[in-house]
């Protein structure tokens, strides 16, 4: 039986303000607990919420980036239901009429295929508070500081087709509100969450299967690693003969399992209906336009730029676009260089993004500047040291030991062009070597590489390596 | 509309409301004709009228995004049943 | 001195006839002396009040000339008073001393005026008689063994009695107008948006309105100046400057057009109550005014309406009373389930937890399109009701209540009678507008009240009208026998 695998995606973006959806508090991570619950958080009797006006633009943000429609008129609903982190007993949410609405986002898988991915609706919502069942014995502690942080949840079209499709669309909406800057996507602060909803159905089959619900997961990995887990689970229990049932499971990461959670609403009925507290959000065309055009350079376009304008190859070009600093930090370098947009990109998806990850540092921190980079790439490409010598500069850099000159100066560094000197030291290695020298001529034409490393040990590393492969093969040929 | 014991009980659930036994019946009862003069709803045309979820048509107002309230936590504390380390303490909820 | 009007009270302590002080000591004495027959205060805030006077009696020293300081008032149990018990009358907040104060609260501070203390009501406004209070019935002063009304008995039977020249009141389907008529004080629930509804516990959040009790339109046009005002931290607060109610309270009554509309006067109306209401309306047509007949073709269904929709919205405000943050919690409660279970249960009484089963099966999957959405549907036909009123004439009048106060006990036992108390008062919360309901006759000894219903933002002109009216008649000045 050949399975098809259809996966939707809710995420939970935590909206990037610093104060709450419906309240004055701080949305700061990280504080004492209950000290940024005020009364509106906490539902004391006769407390009442007051939107945030940002939260609006930023949802709008969105919508416009993903082609979506923005809703001229959106409405708020409580959700209902009973759990000791909603102090309210309802969440007010959006559910009949969302601030946005249909739209989408192309992925390019890796095979080269793009597959476009509706977004069914992305709507506002206040977050609950923390539930901590560590620390007592038969009690759990409340938490409300993380109470009335406003998320915008975004649901996906049942579209993707494979674990990899959903990582790939999780990532690209990953680095689209970082773009936008109405989200920091810091998964391990819980700003950026993930549910996926997998069912699978026979190949060539209309219907969807029933589907079970994966929640809370935070990191790319385990999307896809649950996601793999919960299709080969769902494969199982049909074909073992079962039926897959409609529930709410958790990815366990140590096990690499999902598992059944015991429901904290068993019968979900909502009872959603429209919040009394709020009127409805009324926007103005002028409004929406003039979000529009103060929207930033998107990732889809800047990465078509890259492309044409800096003839980069689709997949540096996809690479390089990931983040909007990484983006920034390339054309810096580029400029600074005075072009070579392909060593350039080479340096920063290579060398710089390596002991990025190594040191667990955003581009944003890094000591090596773009006008420090740019300046060694130059001595790259006007001959003055090898790639290879570069990296030594670059670490030395890195280091905060000066600019590439001063480094070149100090290290003694420069390359060797000068042909009288090349030859010179290739006949004393010929000199050397000739056992070698014969076994060349006799037809081992691989051991130039031998020859080469010589000539290289020789002048620690300094001479042109393409000078040398001229100078050694004409020797070499006489 | 008319309510058995048994809807009484699947509501109260819905809405975590201690409801005793003894009393199911008078609530079924009650219930019942509050539904029943309820009903009265369904005698008017109501098709192309659009719903009034508030008196006033006017729209939400938003408000600037700044910090405006301070940590009030003890005081806030003081009037709670049951907290401790500056949580709200429940019985154990197991997941 | 408890029978002196605002203005009056005003310029005896501007004068220094008397101090605030001295005229809250008064009030506290009567309260203490006679409440125990109403049991309209479920808790008196006498140090709080002293200090608050005292306080007041400095600002009158240093010239400050505003309507109320000074001024002494009870205030519905149902606000926010920081430090000071808010109870609602219900045992699931009998503990519960409010962290802050409603915005309410704070203005009528802010004006200097003294809070005695807080009155008693049904629990959590649910109730048209003040019966369902966990802390016992109010008793109406002109006969102890009939009822106040509801859910401002408290307010209403204090104001009666005098044992506060002002009081607040809240009013969702009726609960300011139609105690004032049974207890024949004045009565008046602006627009819905006009006043806070910050720190003022939720019932219905969409019909919910904040209000004053008063001996006159006079008195209770300067307590409703204080307290109506734009808050942003309400977002149904609505952003538009308040009128200055007692300067346009003797304004001309010519020209007036008032409509009667034809469903207030049918079936169902004591004819004492019809009687007293005609002769009310007889005086306004000797004051110039023009009276006309109308039609609200909606009437009947403004009170199933009303049940949905009240209900729904307060099965889901009274979820946040779990017993973790705040007032009653059961014993040892064994697991989350029975947290919730037993505290609510044990909190709420049986006209609360009627309402929020019904508002709950509302909502609920399956019904929401056939009851919530439905009365949605008819509160606009009813409010399109009162538009189209509005185009022809300038007030609507007819009787507050279809009888006098009834009998302790007598409508407990079937809640849809006890619903139709209000029913000429419900429909105008569903339409959001002004309505007000004054002294206008006495049936056996009981009083009757007669409703003014205004277009939206009108409550000036609602207490214009009353106020020219209680110039020219003396219903209002009568007090109940043994609290004169």
């Amino acid at each position: 039986m050949e399975w098809e695998v259809v996966i939707g995606l809710e995420i939970h973006a935590q909206l990037a303000t610093c104060s709450k959806i419906f309240s004055g508090a701080s949305t700061a991570y990280g504080a004492e607990p209950n000290t940024q619950a005020c009364a509106v958080d906490l539902g004391l009797p006769g407390v009442l919420p007051v939107l945030n006006g940002s939260v609006v633009t930023m949802a709008a943000k969105f919508g416009l980036a993903t082609h979506a429609t923005v809703a001229r008129r959106s409405v708020f609903a409580r959700k209902n239901y009973f759990y000791p982190d909603l102090p309210k007993g309802y969440q007010i949410s959006q559910f009949e009429l969302p601030i946005v609405h249909d739209g989408y986002l192309d992925i390019d898988m890796e095979d080269g295929e793009t597959r476009r991915i509706g977004i069914t609706r992305a709507h506002l919502e206040e977050d609950a508070g923390k539930s901590l069942h560590e620390d007592f014995q038969s009690e759990t502690g409340i938490d409300l500081n993380r109470a009335g942080t406003p998320l915008l949840e975004i649901v996906s079209e049942p579209d993707l087709r494979s674990a990899a499709e959903a990582v790939a669309y999780m990532k690209k909406i990953h680095a689209l509100v970082r773009y936008l800057e109405i989200c920091d996507g810091n998964m391990q602060e819980g700003s950026f969450r993930c549910d996926a909803n997998v069912s699978i159905r026979p190949k060539g089959q209309e219907a969807f299967g029933t589907r079970a619900e994966i929640k809370n997961i935070n990191s790319f990995r385990f999307v896809e690693r649950a996601i793999n887990f919960e299709i080969e689970r769902q494969i199982e229990v049909i074909e073992g003969g079962g039926e897959v049932v409609q529930e709410t499971r958790l990815y366990d990461a140590e096990r690499d399992e999902t598992r059944s959670m015991r429901s904290k609403e068993e019968a979900n009925d909502y009872r959603y209906f429209p919040d009394p507290d709020l009127l409805p959000v009324v926007l103005e065309q002028a409004f929406i336009d003039a979000i529009e055009k103060g929207l930033p350079e998107l990732p889809d376009a800047k990465r078509e730029r890259f492309i044409q304008d800096y003839g980069l190859s689709r997949a540096d070009a996809t690479g390089l676009t990931g983040s909007r600093e990484l983006a920034d930090y390339f054309e810096q370098t580029v400029a600074a260089a005075g072009g070579e947009s392909k060593l350039c990109a080479n340096w920063v998806m290579g060398e710089v993004s390596a002991i990025l990850n190594k040191e667990g540092m955003d581009i944003s921190a890094s000591p090596v500047s773009t006008a420090l980079l740019g300046g060694m790439l130059q001595r790259i490409s006007d001959g003055t040291i090898s790639g290879k010598l570069a990296k030594q500069v670059f670490e030395a850099m890195w280091k905060g030991e000066g600019s590439a000159d001063d480094i070149i100066e100090k290290k003694g560094l420069r390359q060797i062009t000068d042909s009288g000197a090349i030859e010179k030291i290739i006949r004393d290695v010929l000199d050397a070597n000739t056992k070698q020298v014969e076994q060349y001529r006799g037809g081992q034409e691989k051991l130039l590489g031998f020859f080469v490393g010589q000539v290289m040990k020789a002048t620690q590393g300094k001479a042109n390596p393409g000078e040398v492969n001229k100078l050694l093969k004409r020797m070499l040929a006489d | 509309m008319s309510l058995d014991s048994e809807a009484v009980s699947r509501i109260a659930h819905l809405a975590r409301l201690g409801v005793e036994q003894s009393e199911y019946e008078t609530y079924a009862r009650n219930l019942s004709d509050i539904l029943s003069f309820i009903e009265q709803l369904s005698s008017v045309d109501t098709q192309s009228v659009e719903p009034m979820a508030h008196p006033l048509d006017a729209s939400q107002r938003l408000r600037a995004d700044e910090v405006s309230e301070t940590d009030q936590r003890d005081k806030f504390q003081r009037i709670a049943p049951r907290t401790e380390a500056g949580l709200y303490l429940v019985p154990k909820v197991i997941d | 001195m408890f029978q002196k009007s605002i203005p009056e009270l005003a310029r005896g302590l501007r004068d220094g006839e008397f101090s605030s002080q001295e005229l809250t000591q008064g009030f506290l004495d009567r309260i203490r002396r006679l409440d125990a027959r109403l049991n309209s205060v479920i808790t008196l805030a006498d140090t709080a009040a002293l200090e608050a006077a005292q306080a007041a009696d400095a600002r009158l020293k240093s010239g400050d000339t505003a309507a109320l300081t000074g001024i002494p008032f009870l205030h519905k149990d149902i606000f926010c008073t920081d430090g000071v018990r808010t109870s609602c009358g219900s045992r699931m907040l009998d503990n519960f001393v409010a962290p802050y104060d409603a915005t309410v609260t704070a203005r009528l501070k802010a004006a200097g005026a003294v809070m005695l203390g807080k009155t008693n009501m049904d629990e959590f406004a649910m109730g048209s008689s003040n019966e369902t209070s966990f802390y016992g019935p109010v008793k109406n002063p002109w006969d102890l063994e009939r009822v106040p009304g509801g859910s401002s008995g408290g307010s209403a039977a204090a104001v009666a009695a005098r044992l506060a020249p002002l009081a607040t009141g809240t009013d969702t389907g009726g609960s300011i107008r139609q105690p004032a008529a049974l207890c024949g004080v004045t009565g008046i629930k602006p627009t819905y948006g006009r006043v806070s509804r910050y720190g003022m516990i939720a019932f219905a959040s969409s019909l919910d309105q904040a209000g004053p009790f008063a001996a006159s339109a006079q008195d209770a046009a300067y307590m409703l100046e204080t307290m109506a005002g734009f808050d942003p931290r309400d977002s149904t607060s609505i952003d538009q400057p308040v009128d200055h109610y007692a300067g346009m309270l003797d304004d001309d009554l010519a020209g007036l057009t008032i409509g009667l509309p034809k469903e207030y006067f049918g079936d169902g109306l004591d004819a004492g109550v019809g009687t007293a209401v005609e002769a009310a309306v007889e005086a306004y047509r000797k004051l110039g005014a023009q009276i006309k007949e109308i039609s609200l073709p909606n009437t009947s269904l403004a009170v199933p309406a009303y049940y949905v929709v009240a209900t729904a919205e307060c099965s889901s405000n009274l979820s946040r009373m779990d017993g973790v943050r705040f007032g009653h919690r059961c014993e040892d409660p064994k697991d989350l389930e029975d947290l919730y279970v037993r505290s609510r249960g044990e909190g709420f009484g049986d006209e609360v937890k009627r309402r929020i089963l019904v508002g709950t099966y509302a909502l609920s999957a399956g019904y929401y399109d056939a009851y919530y959405l439905k009365a949605q549907q008819v509160r606009r036909l009813i409010r399109d009701d009162f538009v189209q009123a509005f185009k022809e004439v300038d007030i609507i009048m007819g009787p507050t209540a279809p009888g006098t106060a009834f009998k302790l006990g007598e409508r407990c036992d079937d809640p849809v009678t006890m619903y139709l108390s209000d029913i000429y008062t419900i429909a105008v919360n569903l339409a959001g507008l002004p309505g007000m309901s004054i002294p206008a006759g006495m049936v056996d000894g009981l009083p009757v009240g007669l409703q003014l219903i205004g277009n939206y933002f009108e409550e000036g002109r609602l207490l214009n009208a009353a106020h020219r009216y209680q110039q020219v008649s003396d219903w209002h000045t009568r007090m109940p026998a043994g609290f004169e």
